[in-house]
């Protein structure tokens, strides 16, 4: 079991900017949780403490057993694994499956393990069949894609998403929720941030609200979503099917398409 | 109608390419309207931007034939700056709109008017107000490349709106902010409909391009396969085969029609949805 607790986390970056005001937040192990709030609310400096690229200037980041404090990066970056919001910061290798070998082969595990992790990550990924391309020659909504490759090739037992549903079309979100799904069914814990709401409202078990530098609520996507205070206090909105729902006289719960319908259909009959 | 561009049978290929970006396209694009240019990632709009704007060819190279008519003027004839002039083109990168060479980013949003001979204290006025519209004030001393995703793509809409071009296109000006900073950007935009200007501005969050533009143009691998009046085609479930996704209210009303509730039409925008269903809640016309 590996539970990941934040116990009175700060954050100032050199120079003094403080970004994380002193949070607190526990994630089960296996569990697939949502972080939403505005740009600038501390959430990738949040999800850098929990993979050790940054370290709190005050409170503890605990992983399972290990106090990050008492271990380097690169012993944290083995048990979680982290996405970088803009892929080109995180991308450096000439072919695409390259990028994504490179990760398990300094791991320095068997060949054969190596491989079977590699065909695993480029497949689930939908990068399979762009594995000779320069990762420059895609997209950058696909370059995303090679860099969550990556990450799942590591095998960590967490796994954090930076925003990876900027600038995603249709297929592209499919393709994320299929993966969140798959590695939830592994046992992985995973962290995502994401400004969609539509995506967090039908992906996620949990969701977390930043606002200002410190977590302003936490709960289920129904909870979250039909709480006007923390929503306000974010600066964001309902799912679209919740705000019509509540134009039209819900008073809460609502936050799938399937929901929406069941609730319209029933004040119709009730008014025929 | 007022037509500001016009493409005739435009197709384009970039160098060492074998298959088209653009195959084909005949379109017209009408003065003072708002265009929501969709469509899956990979079908050609951003291509579709850099023809409009003459990149392609003259910075890509590769191949053109048709013709791509600005103000009935073929792109090909016009000198590097006239277009510039014309046209303010918003790239999807931010990174790649920053000039490089301006340490702040007050002096970043001037560096277009600068270059057009524009005198200084009407920069000053210019610059002042846009960074206000854009709400980005307070990074006036800020080194632009110190900036946050969100933060740069801001700066770089501005440093186009300064401008004041007739025309604004305009590649996923949202993709790193928040909802709510995605809204104020969409209402800056559209406030331009009011100065007569033309948009054209390609966007993955159909329900804002159902909100705010008059027309779509959809794309799917390089060929338009539909465009018009928004209702008309962010309503039809058609569209996803095309790989774009529906309007949320759109899918809500669809999926009821089709259980056999009696929709007077199918809405694309939250008003639309809260009309239509309380009409029939209430029963009132």
């Amino acid at each position: 079991m590996k539970d990941l607790i934040l116990k009175d986390v700060s954050f100032s970056y050199p120079g003094g900017f403080l970004a994380v005001d002193n949070i607190n937040m526990t994630i089960k192990s296996g569990e697939n949780v949502a972080i939403v709030g505005q740009n600038g609310a501390g959430k990738t400096t949040t999800v850098k403490m929990m993979n050790g690229l940054l370290r709190p200037t005050s409170g503890d980041v605990i992983i399972g057993d290990m106090n990050t404090k008492d271990y380097t990066t690169a012993q944290v970056s083995r048990v979680v694994g982290y996405v970088f919001q803009n892929p080109d910061d995180q991308i450096f290798h000439s072919t695409v499956e390259s990028e994504v070998r490179f990760g398990p082969e300094m791991a320095k595990l068997s060949n054969e393990e190596v491989d079977s992790r590699v065909e695993y990550a480029l497949k689930i990924t939908g990068m399979d069949k762009f594995k000779e391309e320069n990762p420059y020659n895609l997209p950058l909504s696909m370059r995303k894609f090679v860099t969550i490759a990556a990450v799942i090739a590591m095998d960590t037992d967490v796994l954090i998403f930076d925003e990876p549903t900027a600038g995603q079309d249709l297929e592209g979100n499919k393709r994320l929720s299929e993966i969140l799904k798959e590695l939830h069914e592994k046992g992985k814990t995973v962290i995502t941030i994401s400004h969609d709401m539509e995506f967090v409202a039908s992906n996620f078990e949990r969701v977390i609200v930043m606002a200002k530098k410190k977590v302003v609520t936490m709960g289920t996507p129904e909870e979250v979503f039909w709480n006007f205070e923390a929503l306000e206090k974010a600066m964001l909105k309902q799912p679209y099917v919740s705000r019509v729902c509540r134009a039209l006289g819900a008073n809460g719960e609502i936050i799938s398409m399937d929901e929406a319908v069941k609730f319209l259909k029933s004040r119709l009959k009730r008014n025929a | 109608m007022d037509c500001v561009i016009e493409l005739k049978n435009v197709t384009y290929s970039y160098p060492l390419t074998t298959v088209p970006a653009i195959k084909d396209l005949s379109v017209k694009i009408e003065k003072g309207k708002f265009y929501g240019v969709i469509g899956e990632n990979g079908s050609g709009k951003t291509t579709f931007c850099a023809l409009l704007r003459g990149f392609a060819p003259s910075f890509y190279k590769g191949d053109l034939s048709g013709e791509v008519l600005v103000e009935g003027r073929s792109t090909l004839e016009y000198g590097p700056g006239e277009l510039a002039s014309k046209i303010g083109f918003v790239f999807q990168n931010p990174f790649t709109q920053i000039s490089g060479v301006k340490d702040t980013v007050f002096e970043e949003v001037a560096y277009g008017l600068e270059n057009f001979g524009v005198p200084v204290d009407e920069i000053e006025k210019r610059v002042v107000e846009v960074m206000k519209l854009t709400d980005i004030e307070s990074l006036a001393e800020k080194n632009p490349f110190d900036l946050s995703g969100g933060q740069m793509q801001r700066v770089a809409l501005a440093s186009v709106l300064v401008i004041e071009p007739e025309i604004l296109v305009i590649d996923e000006p949202t993709s790193q902010l928040d909802p709510e900073g995605t809204e104020s950007v969409f209402k800056i935009i559209s406030k331009l409909k009011e100065k007569k200007k033309t948009v054209i501005l390609v966007e993955h969050k159909i329900d804002l391009i159902a909100e705010y533009a008059d027309e779509v143009l959809v794309f799917k691998d390089g060929s338009l396969v539909a465009a018009g009046d928004k209702q008309e085609i962010l309503s039809d479930m058609s569209l996803l085969e095309k790989g774009v996704a529906l309007p949320q209210v759109a899918i809500l009303g669809n999926t009821l029609k089709e259980e056999g509730v009696p929709l007077k039409y199918i809405p694309v925008t939250e008003k639309q949805a809260e009309e239509v269903f309380s009409e029939l809640i209430t029963g009132k016309e």
